[in-house]
C-alpha cells in the first residue's frame, strides 16, 4: 500500500458521568491506541490543548483514570466566525486485567499526545528445585 | 324546522382547517429537530474535512485554530493565497517496534489537507502560526481597509 490514506474528521465524543462535576463544561473522551508487549502495556491518548500540569492520571484497583483540563485558548475580545469543534475536559477510565508496577509507570506528554507506559509485574519464575543426594 | 348543515359545519371535534393541520406537522418536526440537536453537543457546520477549525476574529486579526495532537510544527504546511488558507500535512502514528498486541486503535493516520476562505482582506506581511500541545493557532493580521474604522462625528 504505497499511498497513505486521507484522514477523517472525528467528531469529539462527549460523555457524561454518572456523577455531576462541580465545574460546568464539556467532558470529551480522548481517542487512545493501546498496545502491549511482553513487558508492559503502551497507552496513547490524544489530549490537544492540555497542559502538562493539568493531566492526571490515577490508578487505584486496577482502574485506570485520566483527566486533562482544557483552559479556553481564546482571548475575551475575540468573537467567533466559524466553529466547528469545541473544546472540553477530557476524561477516560480504563480497567486493566494485569497487574502492574505501580512505582514504574512513566508517563509523557508531547505535541498533545500522551504516552503511558505501564510495566507488567513480572509473573512468577517457576522454581526448579533441585534435591542433591548427600 | 329543518337544521341543514353544510359539509358538516360545524362539527364540534373531527373538522380541522387544512392550515391548522400543517402548524401541527411543523410543531412536530420542530420538536424531532430540537431532540436531535440536544443530543448531539455540538449540531453544528462542520465541513467534514480534517482538521475542524475554529475561526475568531478582534479588530485586527483572525485567529484560526485547529487540533493536530502528534504532529510536528515541521510537518504542517500552511499556505496563503489571497483570501484563501490551506494547511495541510500528514499524520503519522509510527510503530517501530515489533511483537506487538494491540488493543485498541482509534488514533487514525494520514495526510490531510484544508483549505478555508478567510471572510475579509488580509496582511500578507503579518502571519504567525504557532503549535502548542496539539493545538495549531495560526494568527492572520487583517488588511488596514478591513480593519473596523471609527468615525467621528463633528
Amino acid at each position: 500500500m504505497a499511498e497513505t490514506k486521507e484522514l477523517q474528521v472525528k467528531e469529539k465524543q462527549e460523555i457524561s458521568t454518572p456523577a455531576e462535576h462541580t465545574k460546568p463544561g464539556l467532558i470529551f473522551t480522548p481517542a487512545v491506541d493501546i498496545y502491549e508487549n511482553d513487558n508492559e502495556i503502551i497507552l496513547l491518548a490524544d489530549m490537544p490543548g492540555v497542559v502538562t500540569d493539568d493531566i492526571s492520571i490515577d490508578l487505584k484497583d486496577g482502574v485506570l483514570t485520566l483527566t486533562g483540563d482544557v483552559k479556553p485558548w481564546e482571548n475575551d475580545d475575540e468573537s467567533d466566525v466559524l466553529i466547528e469543534f469545541e473544546i472540553g475536559k477530557y476524561y477516560r477510565q480504563f480497567t486493566l486485567s494485569e497487574a502492574i508496577h505501580q512505582e514504574k509507570i512513566e508517563a509523557n506528554f508531547t505535541d498533545g499526545v500522551l504516552k503511558l507506559t505501564l510495566p507488567k509485574v513480572a509473573k512468577a519464575v517457576p522454581r526448579k528445585i533441585t534435591v542433591s543426594n548427600g | 324546522m329543518i337544521t341543514r348543515r353544510m359539509f358538516n359545519f360545524p362539527a364540534p371535534r373531527a373538522f380541522r382547517h387544512p392550515f391548522f393541520e400543517i402548524d401541527a406537522l411543523q410543531k412536530e418536526m420542530d420538536r424531532w429537530a430540537n431532540l436531535i440537536n440536544s443530543k448531539r453537543s455540538f449540531g453544528g457546520l462542520n465541513a467534514g474535512v480534517f482538521p475542524s477549525l475554529n475561526i475568531t476574529e478582534d479588530k485586527d486579526n483572525y485567529y484560526i485554530r485547529a487540533e493536530l495532537p502528534g504532529i510536528k510544527s515541521e510537518e504542517i504546511d500552511i499556505q496563503l493565497n489571497g483570501r484563501s488558507l490551506t494547511i495541510s500535512g500528514e499524520r503519522k502514528t509510527e510503530l517501530s517496534e515489533e511483537n506487538l498486541k494491540y488493543h485498541r486503535r482509534e488514533r487514525d493516520s494520514g495526510k490531510f489537507s484544508r483549505g478555508v476562505m478567510l471572510p475579509g482582506d488580509i496582511d500578507v506581511e503579518n502571519v504567525n502560526a504557532n503549535m502548542v500541545n496539539g493545538m495549531l493557532t495560526v494568527k492572520v493580521g487583517k488588511a488596514e481597509l478591513a480593519k473596523p474604522k471609527r468615525i467621528s462625528v463633528n
